[in-house]
Parts: C-alpha cells; sequence; structure tokens
C-alpha cells in the first residue's frame, strides 16, 4: 500500500528550452522518462512513491509550448498553455466557448493557474485502488480490483471497459473532442497528428496507457479547427461538490444549425468509461432533427445503450442520458 | 532475462503475476532456430529411401485412401484458426502491434475447447483411440537412432500415426490442456456478458501460478506451433498436408510409408476416383499400377 512520505525519490531533472530537445531527452530515457507540465498529477505520483522516475523532463521552459494563436482559420493552443489562459482568452471564449467552459470547471482557480491543457488531458485516471498502488492491471498487474464484486466503484465506468473500469479524469477531452480538435505529438520520428477521439485509448488497446502517448512522445499543440467555430455549444459537468472535484460524468456538444434543423453536431461525455465517449449514434439520430423534446428524450435512451453499472455506479446511467437529453434540449 | 513477473499484492506479499515477455521473445528465437536448423539437417542429409512393397501389397487397394474423415478434418481446421487466432491475440499485443485483442482471445479459447471436447469424446468413442496411444518403444528407439545417424537402418514402417506423429500429438495435447484450463478458469476474471469478474475465486498465489502455467504454455505453443505449420509445408510431407485438406492419400505414399498390418485398409468407404480435378490432382495416383 502506498503511503505519503515527505520525501520524493531522487531522480535527474531536465529542463530543455526547445521541443527538439524535449523529444532528445525523451527519447533518450524512454520509460525512465517523466513529463511535467503542471506538476498537479506528477508531484502526488512523486510523493506517493509509487511513479518513480529516473528522469523528470520539465516543460515550463519551452516557449514554443505555451499560448494561443490563429493557424488555419481556427486556433492552435500550446499544451503548456495554463487553463486560466484559455479560460480569459478572449477568442476561444467567442468562438469555442465550450472549451473555455469545460476548462474553467477544472478543480480550483489555483489549480487552473498551474495546471496546462496539455497536462489535463494526458492525466492519469483517479481510480484509487491504482493511485493506491495496487497491483492492477492498470499497473502492470492482472487483477482489477474496483471491478470486483465488493469493490467501491461509485466513480468507475458503465462503459468501454476491457478488464480496467477506471474513467478518464480530465474535463477538457471531451470538449476537444466535441470540437474535433486536432492533437499533433512529436517524438523521434516526427510529428504525428491525432483527431481528439483517437488520441484517447481505451484498456482494449492498451490497460497501461489512457492515451497514445507512448515513452518518447511529446504532446505539443492542439488545434481548434476552423470547422465548428462558433457552434451552439453545450457543456455541463455533474460532481458531488460544486466548489472543485472530479467529474461524475459530463457532457460536451456542438451543434450547426440550418433553419429551424440541426445540420451536423458532435457530442462526447466523459466519466463514463476509461476514455473519453463520442457519441456517434446520438449524433446521427439528432442531425436532421429538430432537437424538440422527443428528439431529446430519445437521445438520451440512446447515449446510454449498452451501459452496464458496476455495483455502486448504477446512478451513473440515468445521469448520463439525462445529460444528453439536456445537451440536445439547450437547443430549443 | 527474467523469467517471471512479481508484484507485490495490496497486503505486501511478493506474488508471481506471470511469465516475463523475455520468455516470449526466446521462444520466437527457438522456432526460428529450430526451423533454420532442420532445414539445414535435411539438406545435409542422404535422401530417404523407403523399402518397396511387398509384391502384391496394392491388390485390393483402392487408388485414395481415406485418412481424415470430413468431421476430423473440419476439427483439424477449426481447431487451427482457433489457436492461431489465440496466439496472434496473445502475443502480438505483446509485441507492439496494439488492438482490441481481449475479446477475440477469449471467444478463440471458448471455440478451442469446445473442438477439443469434441475430439476427445469423439476419439474415444467412435475412432480408433489406440492408433494415437500405441506405445512402440522399438519403433521409437529407431525412429531415433535413424534421425542421429543417417547409417542407422530406417524405422519399421508405422500404423496410422507414425512415431513423431504421435510424440508430437501427446507433447502439444498436455501444453493445450495447461493453457485451456488456465484459461478457462481466468475467464471468471474478466467481463462477458455472461457474468461479472472475480477475482477473488483464487488467491493471489494461486492466481499467480495460474498466470504462469498460462503463459508458459503460450510461449511453447508458440514453437509447437511454428514447427507444426513448418513441417506442414516442407515438400516431402505436403503429401500427408493435402490428406488433412481432401481427406485422403494416394495408395503409392500409404505402401511406402505405412505398414498394411498396422493400418488396415479394406478398400470399402473409401473416396471415389476423381480424375485430373485441378490443382489437387498433381498428387493423386491417376493410372492404375500393375503390382
Amino acid at each position: 500500500m502506498a503511503k505519503i512520505r515527505d520525501m520524493i525519490p531522487a531522480f535527474e531533472l531536465y529542463q530543455p528550452t526547445s521541443i527538439e530537445a524535449a523529444v532528445d531527452l525523451l527519447d533518450e530515457h524512454k520509460r525512465g522518462a517523466w513529463v511535467l507540465a503542471g506538476g498537479l498529477d506528477s508531484f502526488d505520483w512523486f510523493k506517493d512513491r509509487i511513479k518513480r522516475p529516473s528522469a523528470v523532463v520539465d516543460l515550463g521552459g519551452i516557449p514554443e509550448l505555451t499560448g494561443i494563436r490563429e493557424a488555419q482559420g481556427g486556433l492552435e493552443i500550446g499544451a503548456m498553455t495554463t487553463l486560466t489562459e484559455i479560460v480569459r482568452h478572449e477568442r476561444v471564449r467567442s468562438a469555442y466557448s465550450v472549451v473555455s467552459t469545460a476548462a474553467e470547471h477544472v478543480a480550483t482557480p489555483q489549480i487552473r493557474n498551474q495546471g496546462t491543457l496539455g497536462g489535463n488531458v494526458a492525466q492519469d485516471t483517479r481510480c484509487w485502488y491504482y493511485r493506491s498502488g495496487w497491483p492492477c492491471y492498470r499497473a502492470g498487474g492482472n487483477t482489477c480490483y474496483a471491478a470486483a464484486p465488493l469493490a467501491m466503484n461509485r466513480e468507475h465506468s458503465i462503459m468501454g471497459r476491457s478488464r480496467c473500469v477506471a474513467v478518464n479524469p480530465s474535463d477538457t477531452a471531451h470538449a476537444l473532442i466535441a470540437v474535433d480538435a486536432k492533437m499533433i505529438v512529436e517524438s523521434g520520428r516526427g510529428p504525428n497528428v491525432y483527431d481528439a477521439e483517437d488520441f484517447f485509448i481505451g484498456p482494449a488497446i492498451d490497460i497501461t496507457r489512457m492515451t497514445v502517448l507512448k515513452p518518447g512522445d511529446l504532446l505539443t499543440r492542439i488545434h481548434l479547427p476552423a470547422q465548428w467555430a462558433n457552434s451552439d455549444f453545450y457543456y455541463e459537468k455533474v460532481r458531488d461538490r460544486g466548489s472543485w472535484d472530479f467529474q461524475l460524468v459530463s457532457v460536451a456538444a456542438a451543434f450547426r444549425r440550418s433553419g429551424g434543423a440541426i445540420e451536423a453536431a458532435r457530442i462526447a461525455v466523459n466519466g463514463v468509461a476509461p476514455y473519453p465517449v463520442r457519441l456517434e449514434a446520438v449524433e446521427r439520430f439528432v442531425t436532421g432533427t429538430s432537437a424538440d423534446e422527443a428528439t431529446a428524450n430519445r437521445a438520451g435512451d440512446i447515449a446510454v445503450e449498452g451501459a452496464r453499472a458496476l455495483r455502486h455506479n448504477d446512478y451513473k446511467i440515468p445521469m448520463m442520458r439525462n445529460l444528453v437529453r439536456r445537451a440536445v434540449r439547450s437547443l430549443a | 532475462m527474467e523469467l517471471w513477473r512479481r508484484a507485490a499484492n495490496p497486503w505486501g506479499q511478493e506474488v508471481l503475476i506471470g511469465v516475463s515477455w523475455d520468455l516470449m521473445w526466446s521462444a520466437v528465437v527457438a522456432a526460428v532456430v529450430f526451423l533454420v536448423g532442420h532445414a539445414v539437417w535435411v539438406k545435409t542429409r542422404p535422401a530417404e529411401e523407403h523399402a518397396a512393397p511387398a509384391p502384391g501389397a496394392a491388390r485390393g487397394l483402392p487408388e485414395k485412401i481415406e485418412r481424415h474423415s470430413m468431421s476430423s478434418r473440419v476439427f483439424h481446421w477449426t481447431m487451427s484458426v482457433a489457436m492461431l487466432v489465440l496466439l496472434v491475440t496473445a502475443f502480438v499485443p505483446v509485441m507492439g502491434l496494439q488492438f482490441p485483442w481481449l475479446t477475440v482471445h477469449w471467444v478463440a479459447g471458448v471455440v478451442l475447447i469446445a473442438t477439443i471436447v469434441y475430439h476427445v469424446i469423439r476419439s474415444i468413442g467412435w475412432q480408433d483411440f489406440g492408433s494415437m496411444f500405441q506405445l512402440g518403444v522399438s519403433e521409437g528407439i529407431a525412429t531415433i537412432k535413424h534421425v542421429l545417424s543417417p547409417k542407422a537402418p530406417p524405422p519399421p514402417k508405422a500404423g496410422k500415426y507414425p512415431f513423431d506423429h504421435r510424440m508430437y500429438h501427446h507433447v502439444i495435447v498436455v501444453v493445450s490442456l495447461a493453457a485451456m484450463i488456465t484459461g478457462a478458469l481466468m475467464m471468471v476474471r474478466i467481463d462477458t456478458p455472461l457474468w461479472s469478474p472475480n477475482p477473488y475465486l483464487f488467491g493471489d498465489s494461486t492466481w499467480g501460478i495460474m498466470y504462469v502455467v498460462h503463459g508458459l504454455s503460450g510461449v511453447l505453443l508458440i514453437v509447437l506451433v511454428a514447427a507444426h505449420i513448418y513441417m506442414a509445408i516442407r515438400p516431402e510431407k505436403r503429401w500427408i498436408t493435402w490428406s488433412m485438406i481432401r481427406g485422403w492419400i494416394d495408395r503409392e505414399h500409404y505402401l511406402e510409408h505405412f505398414d498394411p498390418d498396422k493400418w488396415v485398409v479394406t478398400g470399402e468407404g473409401s473416396p471415389p476416383v476423381e480424375r485430373g480435378t485441378g490443382a489437387l490432382a498433381d498428387s493423386a495416383v491417376t493410372t492404375r499400377r500393375e503390382d
């Protein structure tokens, strides 16, 4: 069992000043390296002595990784841009309000001042069995303690699980999916661009990772395309404490309307699966409709098809259903 | 190289959690070494000469001699596909090509178990069970001597299943059963449409041993399956591989390789001769011999 200790294990600290230098360091140290962004997830791991990297690569000194710029008609956000900057950025607020709203729902002002968008989407799951250092599947073992018959799994998944039942904790991940963001990843093999929905992976693909990022990879920028700028957005997060907490379930949606009908939609939820879930069946259903009450109700029902509760989280099914209903109903 | 993976369980006890993936790579290397070594070894040996069949041995024998019934062949190929799917879904993700493997893996495992249960029941109840399980000590010794030295006389002609076939069968039975039994028990730990996972059916140490046995069986199967496929596609063995596709061997191969007293063929129930039927016809006997 993990115990909080007063000292973190020793590691070599590297503070590169360019993306190339950072990528070289990550490539050199591979599995032994740890990427330090805002440090809000990292230091918990280090203090608990569960993660013991030999090299920590601090990205705080790389100016290319910060800031929000116009790009290809949309916006490009550096992975080290703080959540507060995103919340306050006028163009993000006006054209991509679902992203700024999502960023505003992350934790507290102090944490948003320090936390980065890259760190928020790349953070690890908050499953307490995993976080406590138990040898679960995600930690390289062969048991999911949260899926056991008597497990405490109120916050865990209702869909998309495969052995591991943890959920993705990010408040911004599904907002990025809703605007069809592109994630730009640098590595020793060159840059790779992933659609946001493909950036997050489930345990069926790799049970030890939550994103496509492998040792040696570095998320550098997030591009918000022009296509979904100024759409009708909806974001809602349900949590135990309104002041600050991780989501139980949250929804992010983008709609484009023509006349009274929905021309196109992108809807994603988080907190229900080990990855943010894009609801393509719901999107197909609502496209071409006028988003009336009956459509919203049916959309909610479609959203939870296939959902299976664990011992303590059956409340998540109606919660997810209602959030999707409210997202569609917001257009009425 | 490590043999096992270990972890501390929630009570601080060090337990096994599986085999080291180094073993998987070792199995791949071992398979390649065996295949290359065998190919070189065969090249260096003089061509095999088989004793001529006794005069009149072919009298009364059909040209096509049934070796594997349709149900045996369907069983064999279903089991083969299931086994290959199991190996691919078990090891390819570890090798770096990641995909959702678990559901395909356990479904293939269920298919394999079903085919093996069918095979066991059928071979005990409806087939010549003894043909696979005869001891054949003298045949075995002669086979090994002949393998070690080409000057040693060839082993006596075999019954339906030669010594090497029987030994391979027995080894793969043991290894497959170990993988299947542990795999079936491990299924209680995963989420399926039929039940919810329960990791507490056994203690951590027992589960650890089960994972190790499952993993060891898996890496051994890499070598065994690779060797089997290699043997099946070797030129001098293809006639017997064809028999697993079309069900029969020709009379020449029967008389050349098998002892009619040990594998008795009556001529009844053999498939009719179909002359010149495309690609499969090349190794079929299409002209009647004058014996």
